[in-house]
């Protein structure tokens, strides 16, 4: 099948949505966006590659086992929970500041960043891992 | 400008009955797939609305998101329609 014009928009938009799902990311815990959103624009970017392309196409481009990535981000996301647990506060207990760095002036670190890392990579590892399920099957028609 | 967006957003919500009507009767696949496309479309214009009159940027990330999620959701539509396939193993 002759889809050029659906390859190359799918190459050039790939990064937008990488980035615009970063950006999704980082300004989670104050404004609209978190981990979950951010996850599923990912995932749009990466099936959007499944749909254009194939699977093999897909694999050579990130060589990674999906279910790895949500175990990660699991583990990350639990990992942040307990931590506030050693220093006497509750589970999920969430502390931030504020810092200045050179380039980008005072910026506010919170650790509910982390958890949304935790979250961001969960929904990527769960979603893919579904969707490469469902879409390794026979096709029905043929 | 209040009374064009309010009655810009009673166009909008009319144009969305319709679109669903058509979702939900369209004789045909297609047109169910555009159906859904529009509705995509609408909520988005009905989201810019509801910036303009609640005077706010936070609805123009849910605008982009959205507008990505029902562009993937016509692509993949689109390629079961015409192929009967969503994921291929090896394309040619």
């Amino acid at each position: 099948m002759n889809n050029l014009i659906l390859r190359t928009i799918a190459k050039r938009t790939f990064y937008l949505f990488v980035a615009f799902s970063l950006y999704l990311l980082f300004r989670g815990h104050n404004l609209p966006g978190g981990g979950f959103i951010a996850g599923l624009l990912t995932v749009a970017a990466i099936v959007l590659q499944y749909l254009a392309f194939d699977i093999k196409y897909v694999q050579k481009l990130l060589p990674i086992d999906y279910i790895n990535v949500a175990v990660m981000g699991l583990v990350l996301a639990t990992l942040t929970g307990i931590g506030g647990m050693f220093l006497g506060y509750p589970f999920l207990t969430q502390a931030f500041d504020y810092y200045t760095i050179p380039i980008f002036g005072t910026v506010e670190l919170a650790t509910a960043l982390l958890f949304d890392i935790g979250v961001y990579l969960v929904v990527i590892g769960s979603v893919l891992t579904i969707i490469s399920a469902i879409g390794d099957e026979k096709p029905w028609n043929s | 400008m209040d009374t064009i967006v309010d009655v810009s957003l009673v166009l909008l919500s009319i144009s969305l009955l319709i679109a669903f009507y058509r979702l939900v009767k369209g004789p045909s696949m297609p047109d169910r797939v555009v159906a859904l496309d529009l509705i995509g479309v609408i909520l988005i214009g009905i989201m810019a609305l509801f910036s303009i009159k609640f005077v706010s940027k936070n609805y123009f990330d849910a605008m982009l998101v959205l507008a990505i999620l029902a562009f993937m959701g016509t692509t993949a539509m689109a390629k079961f329609l015409v192929k009967g396939v969503i994921i291929d193993r090896d394309s040619d």
